[in-house]
C-alpha cells in the first residue's frame, strides 16, 4: 500500500481488487438476519432502500402537482385532492426522506466506522429506530390509503383542529412515531461520539462528517419532543376536544406556531447540516487536500446548530408578533446565515493548491456548493423583515427551500451515495451515466425552481391550487423542469441497481481518501475493524495516507 | 422559417401575459423594490464569487496541471475576511429589512380606515360610509389607506402583491395594514394563508380608483347606513346604552370619546383605546374594567358577529357626545322597541 | 482473509485483555464495547439524553401553561381550587416513597441482593399503581363535575359557586371560559405524566421478572440504574406539576 506521493492520485488497486470473501453483507443469510440485525451498516442498508421508497413517493406527489400546475384551471384533480397532493408531499419529504436521509443511511454506516468502534452505542434502539420508522410511515400512508391528509405539512391551527374532515389524527400519529425514530438516531449518534472514539481519536480529529452529524443530532434530541407534544395536543384538541390552541376556547393559535416552528427550523438545520458533512469529505477527497481551515468548518456546524434553536419566529413576521421580537428574530437569522457562508468559503478554498478530479460525487458537491449559495442568499431576502412581508407564503418561499432542501440536501445525499457506494457494496457506480445523471438533475432543477422565484416575486401564493393565467409561462417552465430533474433522479435508481451486480469491483480506497472507512475493506466486515485502529494523525492527513503501512490500520481482505 | 399562426399567437399571447416583475401600484413598492434589487445584486455577486473560484480552482488546479497538492491549513486572515464582510453585509440588509418592515406597518396617522372580515373562503370589505363589498376592494389613489383586519374562522392572509404589502389575518384579534395606491387600475387580492378547499378561490380584485372617480363610486354603492350607524343600533337593540349611558349614575364607563385617549384599568394598568382593545372589552370584559367600576359585563362573546363587532368598534370611534345614547335609552325605556338590525346578533 | 477466523481470535484477545486485569466478562457485556466501563458510561449517558428529550417533550407544555397562567389568571387561581391538595399531597409522599424504593432498589442490585431488589421492586410497582388509583379518583370527580375539557364543559361552578356551596369569588363569564384552558392543560400535563407512569410499570414488571431471574444479581445493574433514573425523572416532572396545578396562588382559606 505504500505509494509515493506522485502517484496518490492514481486509482491504485482497482484493476487488480477482488470481492473479499466475508463481509457485513453475507455475514449472515435470510430475510430474518435483516430483520433482527444489531449491525449498523445493515440497519443504514434498511433505513436506505426505506428512505428510497418514501422518496420515491413524494417524488411522485411532486410529478402530480407540477402537472396540474401546467394550465391556470383545475384540469387534473379536484382542489381538494391537489390539497391533500402538496400536504402529502410535505410530509412525506420532511418527516419520512429529508430528515432520516443522510443521518440514518450515511451516518448510521459511517459514524462508527470514522470513529474506530465496532457498532453504534445502542445497536438494539438503532433497529427500533428503524422500526420506529417504518411504523411511522405505515401510519403515513395508511393516512394517504383512508383518504389523505389536507392540512398542508405545517398542521397549522385551527384549520388542522376544527375545520378538516381529513385524517389529520393518523398522520400526526405516523410523524410522531417518526419522530421517536430520529429522536433515538441522534442519541445514539451523540453518545457514540462521546463515549466510543478509537484511542488517539480526538474530538478535533474527527472527520468534519461527523461533526455535522454531531450539530444535526443535538437538534433532533432537543427539537423533536416539541413537535412531538405540539402534534399530540392538536390530537387531542380534534379527539377529546381540550382547547389549547382554540381561539373560541381562549386558546391561542399562535402558540402553536411558536411551538411547531421551535422544532421545524432546527429541522430544517437537520436536513442540511448532515449534507454540509458529506460536502466536506467530497471536497476534501477530490481535491486530495485537508478541508481549509477544519476547525472553522467543524464550529461553524456546531453555531448553526446553536443559532438554530433561536430563530423560529422569522416564519411569523407577518403573524402580528411583536415588533421588538421581529427584530431580535430577524437579526439572529441573519447571523445563522455567517456560518454557512464560512463554509462555502472555506470549501472553495480547500481547491486551492489541491490536485482535484471530477469524479461524480465531486460534480454532485459543486452542484450543492452553487444551489446553496442561491438557496441561503435567498433566505437573507426572507429575514430581512421589509422583504419577507411581500415574499413571504408565495412561490418565492418555495422555491428558496427547495434549493436549500432539493439543491442542498438531496444534492448533498447523491454525492455521498455515489462516494460511500463502493464501500457499502464494494462495487463501483458507472462513472458516465451517474454524471450525465448529475448534470441533469442540476439544470432540471434549476429549469423548475428558478422560475418559482419570478412567480413569487410577481406574488403567486404557495399552494394555490387555480391561478391567475398570467402566471402560466413560468409554471410551465418549471413543470418543464421538473420533468428533467425527474429523470435525473430516476436515473441512479436504475445504474445503481445495476451497479451491485455488474459494477466494477472498487478495492477497499478507489478514492485514495484518508477516512478511517476507506482503510478497511469493502464491504467491510460486520465489526468493521479486526482490531481497533490506534489513532495517530489528523482527519485529511493527505501525507500520512501516502506513507502509511499496513500495520497501522489493519486492513483485512 | 415557417411557424404556425395558431402557435404565433399563443406564444405572443404567453409573452404579453408573462410578466417577469410585478407593477409598482403604492408608495410602499419602489421601496420594497429597491431592497430586493439590493439584495439580488449581493446574490449574484456571491455566486459569480463563488463560481469563479470554484471554476477558477478547477481549472488551475486540477489533477492533471497539478498533480501533487499542497496542503495548507487554514487562514485566519482569509477566514476572519469571509467571515466579517458576508456579515457586515447581512447587517445592512437587517438594518436596512427593519426600517422598510416599520414603514410597511406602521400607517401614517391620517389613514382612512377599511375593515376586511376573512371567511372561508371570501373576502368581506366593510367601509365606514357603509359600503359592503364581496372580494373586492375600493380605494382612491394618493390617500392612505388602513385595513383593519380579523378572520372569522382560520388563519388567512390579505396580500396585494403589485402593493407590496401582506398580513395574516388572525381570528380572533385585530391586525392591520396600510398602503397609498398610486396608479389607478385593478390589482389582484390573495389569500396566501393555506386556509382548506377553495384556499386558492379566496382571491379578489382591489380597484384603484382616482379620488374623483372614488367619491362617485361612494355615493352610488352606499347601503344607506355607515357602520357608525348600524353599531349606533346594535348598540341600543343589545341594551349597551343602560349602563354606557355617560351619565353620572351610569353602571359602565362613558365611551364618548374614549376612542384614542389612555384608560386606568382596575389592576392599574394604563391601555390606550384602539380597535383591538374596544373589541377585546366587548368580548372579554373582565379582564378590561376600567378603574372605578364593578366587573358587572357580561361578556358577549358568541353573540355579536366580527361584522357586528366592527360596527361597533366603528359606533364607539365616532362617538363624541352622548346625547344620542340618552335620547334612544329614553325611547326604549319609554318601551318604543329600538329597531334590530337582522343578521347581525346571532339567535 | 478468513475474516471470521480473525474475529474469533479477536474475541479471544478481549477475553485475555480482561483476564490479565483479572475480570470477569459478564455475558451481558455487548461486543462492540471495549469495557464493561464503557458501556455502563455510554447507557448512562444515553439514559441521561433521553431524559433531555423528555425535558424538552414537558417543556412545551409548561411554557403553554405559564403563558395561559399569565394570561387568564383569575382562571387559572379559581380552577385550580377545584382540585383536592390532600389527594395531590398524597400522591406526591406516594411518588417519592416509590422514588426512595427504587432509589434502595439501586443500591439492593449494587450489593448484589436478588430478595430484597425483587422486594423494593414490587414496592415501587405498587406505589406506581396507588398513584394512578389516586389519580384516577381525581379525574373520576372532574367528570362528574363536567370539567372535562370539550362538549360537556360546564362553568357554572366557576360563574356561581354559591350554589354549589362554595366560598369563592364568582367568575366573570368571560373569565370562567378560560379555565377551560387550565382543565385543557391539567389533563394534558398530569396525563402525559400517568402515560409516563404507565409505561414506567410496564418496565417495572420487566426488570422485576429479570431480577427474580437473577439477571442483576452478578454486579450488571446497568438496566436497573437506568430505569432509576428514568422512575426518579418522572418524579420529578411531578413534583413541578404540583405546585404548579394544585398549590400557587389558592384563595387563602379555601
Amino acid at each position: 500500500m505504500s505509494t509515493t506521493t506522485t502517484t496518490i492520485v492514481n486509482l491504485p488497486d482497482q484493476r487488480t481488487a477482488t470481492l473479499p470473501k466475508r463481509h457485513y453483507l453475507n455475514n449472515e443469510d435470510g430475510l430474518l438476519s435483516w430483520l433482527f440485525t444489531g449491525d449498523h451498516k445493515r440497519i443504514a442498508i434498511l433505513y436506505l432502500i426505506s428512505i428510497t421508497f418514501f422518496f420515491f413517493i413524494g417524488g411522485a406527489f411532486a410529478g402530480l402537482i407540477r402537472l396540474e400546475l401546467l394550465t391556470p384551471q383545475p384540469d387534473l384533480m379536484a382542489s381538494d385532492t391537489y390539497n391533500k397532493m402538496f400536504s402529502m408531499h410535505g410530509i412525506v419529504m420532511v418527516f419520512l426522506f429529508l430528515v432520516p436521509s443522510v443521518p440514518a443511511t450515511l451516518g448510521n454506516f459511517l459514524i462508527p466506522i470514522m470513529l474506530g468502534a465496532k457498532d453504534l452505542a445502542f445497536p438494539k434502539i438503532n433497529l427500533l429506530s428503524w422500526y420506529l420508522y417504518v411504523a411511522g410511515g405505515l401510519f403515513t400512508l395508511a393516512a394517504l390509503v383512508l383518504g389523505g391528509v389536507d392540512t398542508g405539512w405545517t398542521f397549522t391551527t385551527p384549520l388542522s383542529t376544527h375545520y378538516l374532515n381529513t385524517n389529520v389524527v393518523t398522520a400526526a400519529t405516523g410523524i410522531f412515531i417518526a419522530g421517536f425514530a430520529s429522536i433515538f438516531t441522534g442519541l445514539n449518534f451523540i453518545v457514540t461520539i462521546h463515549r466510543m472514539r478509537a484511542p488517539g481519536m480526538t474530538w478535533f480529529r474527527m472527520p468534519l462528517f461527523v461533526w455535522a452529524n454531531y450539530a444535526a443530532s443535538i437538534l433532533m434530541v432537543l427539537g423533536t419532543p416539541v413537535v412531538a407534544i405540539s402534534l399530540v395536543l392538536v390530537a387531542l384538541e380534534r379527539t377529546v376536544g381540550i382547547g389549547v390552541f382554540d381561539p373560541t376556547k381562549g386558546g391561542d393559535p399562535l402558540l402553536f406556531q411558536h411551538l411547531f416552528w421551535f422544532y421545524s427550523h432546527p429541522a430544517v438545520y437537520i436536513m442540511i447540516l448532515p449534507g454540509m458533512g458529506v460536502i466536506s469529505e467530497v471536497i476534501s477527497t477530490f481535491s486530495r487536500k485537508r478541508v481549509f481551515g477544519y476547525t472553522a468548518v467543524a464550529f461553524s456546524s456546531v453555531a448553526i446548530a446553536l443559532f438554530g434553536f433561536f430563530v423560529w419566529e422569522h416564519h411569523m413576521f407577518i403573524m402580528g408578533v411583536s415588533n421588538y421580537s421581529a427584530l431580535v428574530f430577524s437579526l439572529l437569522t441573519m447571523l445563522v446565515a455567517v456560518p454557512s457562508a464560512i463554509k462555502i468559503f472555506n470549501w472553495a478554498f480547500t481547491l486551492q493548491k489541491g490536485s482535484i478530479t471530477f469524479e461524480t460525487p465531486m460534480i454532485y458537491a459543486f452542484a450543492f456548493m452553487g444551489l446553496f449559495v442561491i438557496g441561503g442568499m435567498t433566505g437573507v431576502f426572507l429575514g430581512a423583515l421589509g422583504m419577507d412581508i411581500h415574499l413571504t407564503e408565495t412561490y418565492f418561499i418555495v422555491a428558496h427551500f427547495h434549493y436549500v432542501m432539493v439543491g442542498g440536501m438531496l444534492m448533498a445525499f447523491l454525492a455521498g451515495i455515489h462516494f460511500w457506494w463502493p464501500k457499502m457494496t464494494g462495487r463501483m457506480y458507472p462513472e458516465s451515466f451517474s454524471k450525465l445523471s448529475a448534470v441533469t438533475s442540476f439544470i432540471g432543477f434549476n429549469l423548475t425552481f428558478m422560475p418559482q422565484f419570478i412567480l413569487g416575486y410577481l406574488g403567486m401564493p404557495r399552494r394555490y391550487h387555480v391561478y391567475p393565467p398570467e402566471f402560466q409561462v413560468l409554471n410551465v417552465l418549471s413543470t418543464a423542469g421538473a420533468t428533467v430533474l425527474g429523470v435525473g433522479f430516476l436515473l441512479p435508481l436504475l445504474y445503481l441497481g445495476w451497479s451491485l451486480k455488474y459494477g466494477a469491483i472498487a478495492g477497499d480506497n478507489p478514492w485514495q481518501a484518508t477516512g478511517l472507512e476507506w482503510q478497511i475493506q469493502s464491504p467491510p466486515i460486520t465489526e468493521n475493524f479486526t482490531e481497533i485502529p490506534i489513532v495517530d494523525h489528523e482527519a485529511y492527513d493527505y501525507d500520512w495516507l501516502a506513507h502509511k503501512t499496513e500495520q497501522e490500520v489493519t486492513t483485512v481482505g | 422559417m415557417h411557424i404556425s399562426p395558431v402557435l404565433w399567437q399563443f406564444l405572443v399571447k404567453w409573452l404579453n401575459a408573462s410578466a417577469l416583475f410585478p407593477r409598482e401600484a403604492s408608495t410602499i413598492a419602489p421601496y420594497t423594490d429597491a431592497l430586493y434589487f439590493f439584495l439580488l445584486v449581493i446574490t449574484v455577486v456571491g455566486l459569480i464569487l463563488v463560481g469563479a473560484l470554484v471554476f477558477g480552482f478547477s481549472i488551475r488546479y486540477r489533477a492533471e496541471r497539478h498533480p501533487v497538492a499542497i496542503q495548507v491549513e487554514g487562514s485566519t486572515l482569509l477566514e476572519a475576511t469571509w467571515t466579517i464582510i458576508p456579515l457586515a453585509l447581512f447587517l445592512v440588509c437587517f438594518v436596512w429589512g427593519a426600517l422598510l418592515y416599520f414603514r410597511i406597518y406602521t400607517p401614517p396617522t391620517n389613514a382612512m380606515n377599511v375593515y376586511i372580515v376573512g371567511k372561508q373562503w371570501m373576502w368581506k370589505a366593510e367601509h365606514p360610509g357603509g359600503q359592503h363589498e364581496i372580494n373586492a376592494l375600493h380605494v382612491p389613489t394618493g390617500r392612505p389607506v388602513q385595513l383593519t383586519m380579523i378572520s372569522q374562522d382560520v388563519f388567512h392572509s390579505f396580500s396585494v402583491p403589485d402593493f407590496r404589502v401582506k398580513r395574516e389575518v388572525i381570528p380572533g384579534r385585530y391586525s392591520t395594514v396600510w398602503f397609498e395606491a398610486t396608479e389607478p387600475g385593478t390589482y389582484h387580492i390573495f389569500c396566501t394563508q393555506y386556509c382548506g378547499t377553495q384556499h386558492s378561490g379566496m382571491i379578489g380584485e382591489v380597484t384603484v380608483l382616482t379620488p374623483e372617480d372614488y367619491k362617485k363610486w361612494t355615493q352610488e354603492s352606499t347601503s344607506g347606513m355607515s357602520l357608525a350607524q348600524n353599531g349606533e343600533r346594535l348598540f341600543a337593540s343589545m341594551g349597551c346604552n343602560a349602563c354606557h349611558s355617560g351619565s353620572a349614575a351610569a353602571r359602565g364607563p362613558n365611551l364618548a370619546g374614549v376612542y384614542g385617549s389612555k384608560l386606568t384599568l382596575t389592576n392599574g394598568s394604563q391601555v390606550l383605546v384602539n380597535d383591538a382593545y374596544l373589541r377585546d372589552a366587548i368580548l372579554n370584559p373582565s379582564q378590561h374594567i376600567t378603574a372605578g367600576f364593578a366587573p358587572i359585563m357580561p361578556t358577549y362573546q358568541g353573540q355579536v358577529s366580527e361584522d357586528g363587532l366592527i360596527d361597533l368598534v366603528e359606533y364607539i370611534k365616532t362617538l363624541d357626545t352622548n346625547y344620542r345614547v340618552q335620547q334612544t335609552l329614553t325611547t326604549s325605556e319609554s318601551n318604543q322597541v329600538a329597531p334590530k338590525t337582522p343578521g347581525m346578533v346571532k339567535p | 482473509m478468513d475474516n471470521a477466523l480473525v474475529a474469533t481470535h479477536h474475541h479471544t484477545d478481549e477475553t485475555a485483555v480482561h483476564e490479565e486485569h483479572e475480570h470477569v466478562v459478564l455475558p451481558q457485556h455487548r461486543h462492540h464495547f471495549e469495557t464493561e466501563q464503557q458501556q455502563r458510561e455510554a447507557g448512562t449517558f444515553g439514559m441521561w439524553l433521553f431524559l433531555l428529550t423528555e425535558i424538552m417533550f414537558f417543556g412545551g407544555l409548561f411554557f403553554a401553561y405559564l403563558l395561559y397562567r399569565n394570561w387568564y389568571h383569575d382562571a387559572f387561581v379559581a380552577a385550580s381550587n377545584q382540585l383536592s391538595i390532600p389527594l395531590g399531597a398524597t400522591n406526591t409522599a406516594i411518588l417519592i416513597g416509590s422514588g426512595f424504593f427504587m432509589a434502595l432498589g439501586v443500591w439492593a442490585a449494587e450489593v448484589r441482593k436478588k430478595g430484597l431488589l425483587v422486594l423494593f421492586l414490587v414496592i415501587t410497582t405498587v406505589l406506581g399503581f396507588a398513584f394512578l388509583g389516586i389519580k384516577y379518583v381525581e379525574y373520576h370527580e372532574k367528570w362528574e363535575k363536567h370539567h372535562i375539557p370539550g362538549e360537556h364543559f360546564d362553568v357554572s361552578e366557576f360563574v356561581n359557586p354559591q350554589a354549589y356551596g362554595l366560598k369563592e369569588q364568582p367568575l366573570a363569564p368571560d373569565m370562567a371560559q378560560k379555565t377551560q384552558v387550565f382543565f385543557s392543560l391539567y389533563f394534558a400535563m398530569t396525563g402525559m405524566h400517568a402515560l409516563h407512569m404507565i409505561i414506567g410499570i410496564g418496565l417495572l414488571f420487566w426488570l422485576t421478572w429479570r431480577a427474580y431471574r437473577g439477571e442483576f444479581s452478578s454486579g450488571y445493574v446497568a438496566p436497573i440504574e437506568n430505569f432509576g433514573l428514568y422512575w426518579h425523572f418522572v418524579d420529578i416532572v411531578w413534583i413541578f406539576l404540583f405546585p404548579l396545578l394544585y398549590l400557587i396562588n389558592r384563595h387563602p382559606g379555601s
